[in-house]
């Protein structure tokens, strides 16, 4: 669509500009402000320049829950899109299963997260959850409070449990703009399955599943609720994400910079991923459409 | 026989997603003693003892009613800076657009927890601490970027030509907007309340550290329940069923926005 150039549309975005201006630039310069003093109390401050960002850089601590995040992020979207993609495939396209389907996939996304985490912490105990009971009465050893194993896939399940419908929802809205047509148009060439998926679905799905990615890398890399209910970062630190740790550093021992120092190479870390993604995937589909 | 596979898959998913808040619901009707006596698929003796806890001390159904002010205020804010914003980044090009669009999604990315310590001394300082506005301000730093980016997309779906017919016909922009462009895209109206109040409900990690009494939000009042005599699994249950009905009411009122709405959107 062409667009007019006219800077008074700056007014209508002021509003927007100014309540997120407040609430993100304001305490970003107090993270900022605090990355770089050390602070014995109000009064008591020194400038220490880089050295908080220096010691964050080498704690080894810090470096295992990257490497724990990294890999937790890339397993949940590994199984998170595929599913939801299959998943998606799979629903009513007409009918009163539509309504049902879209409002039971819907409930887990409506859920506290701290209600998620007490629901898993429930549910796979053996004493009194079903799920952890049925993999006991199997002759399975299984003990998300004991085994970092099994809290890890617990974590993981958990996860799946929880966001898989929001990539199934996106997938489904991206589905469901394809016209009859062009699926009647594949019949007559005798199309398989796998061409009306791969030529036909997946581009129609491109877009919404760069959304779908976007919000699951994001929201997985600073998950923090559901697996501090859970596991509370357990056993020993196996289940212990970034959010976590950070948290702990600023709240739990008060280490007011360095958790300030971090928190500015947490959010780097992240837009920079967003932004190559973005910019790979927006260019990607301008290559398309030319 | 081809479709009847797909149905399984698409049962046994649902299956998978129904059954742990089924187990939540089932040990919400339930006695201590039996929850922590004997695995039962249903209750022997089903009570509603456990909800009526919940329902009748202020200590907690205050929580409830503290979430849902938070949100709903959450959401009204959210819905009227983003309509004019969306409406603005659908239709004109302006100095710094792109900046600022990717600079508002920036902040969709933004780690709650690298807001905590920051946020609490902001509202502090200002004396909003523990209100209800303070969370609802603080969930604007996610709920908004999202507002704006899912309404550019509906309103990208809408053609230009409206806009300039309705100018042509000596429509003001404020009429122009409010009588015509809204009720055009209800659906994506609708769609955007839901993602903010979904995003604004299900988050604890601010509401928590931004309030202690007087707004304290329902989530973190569940805490309660472990108390010196042991976990009373009944109420926690029953509590975390009760915080599941708002979201399955809101849903079932835009269930066919959200069919509709979703494929409208940015697709």
């Amino acid at each position: 669509m062409n667009k007019i150039t006219n800077n008074k549309a700056w007014f209508l975005v002021l509003p927007v500009f100014l309540i997120v201006a407040i609430s993100a630039i304001i305490p970003l310069m107090t993270v900022v402000n605090y990355s770089v003093q050390d602070i014995f109390d109000p009064q008591t401050r020194f400038f220490v320049g880089t050295e908080w960002f220096k010691q964050v850089l080498e704690d080894t601590r810090l470096h295992d829950a990257l490497v724990r995040q990294i890999i937790y992020t890339g397993s949940i979207l590994a199984i998170e899109i595929p599913l939801g993609i299959a998943i998606a495939l799979t629903l009513p396209r007409k009918g009163w299963g539509v309504s049902a389907c879209m409002v039971l996939l819907a409930l887990p996304l409506l859920i506290p997260w701290n209600v998620v985490g007490t629901i898993w912490q429930i549910f796979g105990r053996a004493d009194i959850g079903l799920g952890g009971y049925v993999i006991r009465s199997l002759g399975i050893s299984y003990n998300y409070s004991q085994n970092p194993m099994d809290a890890w896939i617990t974590v993981v399940v958990m996860d799946v449990w929880h966001w898989t419908s929001l990539v199934v929802l996106l997938c489904y809205a991206g589905l469901r703009s394809i016209p009859d047509a062009y699926y009647q148009a594949a019949k007559i060439d005798g199309a398989s399955n796998w061409a009306v998926f791969r030529f036909i679905q997946l581009p129609k799905m491109q877009s919404v599943l760069v959304i779908g990615v976007l919000l699951r890398f994001m929201d997985s890399f600073m998950i923090y609720t559901e697996p501090f209910v859970l596991t509370g970062g357990g056993p020993g630190n196996s289940t212990t994400f970034l959010s976590q740790y950070l948290t702990r550093m600023a709240v739990g021992q008060f280490d007011l910079g360095p958790a300030a120092a971090f928190s500015i190479i947490y959010f780097l870390i992240i837009l920079l991923v967003c932004w190559v993604f973005y910019t790979v995937v927006m260019n990607a589909g301008k290559r398309e459409e030319q | 026989m081809r479709f009847q596979k797909r149905h399984i898959a698409l049962l046994v998913y649902i299956i998978f997603l129904l059954l742990p808040i089924y187990w939540l619901f089932n040990m919400s009707i339930k006695t201590n003693t039996e929850i922590l006596g004997a695995m039962t698929l249903f209750p022997d003796a089903p009570t509603l003892n456990n909800y009526r806890t919940i329902l009748t001390d202020p200590a907690w159904y205050s929580g409830y009613i503290n979430s849902m002010i938070y949100v709903a205020i959450n959401v009204v804010i959210s819905l009227c800076v983003a309509l004019p914003a969306a409406y603005a980044f659908s239709r004109y090009n302006f100095t710094g657009d792109k900046h600022l669009f990717f600079w508002l999604l920036t902040n969709r990315m933004a780690p709650p927890a690298v807001f905590l310590l920051p946020f609490f001394q902001l509202y502090s300082s200002v004396n909003l601490f523990d209100t209800h506005i303070a969370v609802a301000l603080a969930h604007c730093l996610f709920n908004v970027p999202l507002a704006v980016w899912i309404l550019e997309g509906f309103m990208s779906g809408i053609p230009k030509e409206i806009d300039e017919t309705a100018y042509i016909d000596g429509y003001s922009f404020p009429r122009f907007f409010t009588t015509i462009f809204i009720p055009l895209i209800r659906s994506g109206i609708g769609v955007t309340a839901f993602f903010c109040f979904m995003f604004s409900w299900v988050e604890l990690l601010l509401a928590r550290t931004l309030t202690s009494v007087e707004a304290k939000p329902i989530a973190a009042t569940m805490t309660r329940t472990v108390s010196a005599s042991g976990m009373d699994w009944g109420v926690l249950a029953a509590a975390g069923v009760l915080t599941i009905v708002p979201g399955a009411l809101v849903i079932w009122f835009v269930r066919n926005y959200i069919a509709k709405g979703f494929a409208m959107g940015r697709v």
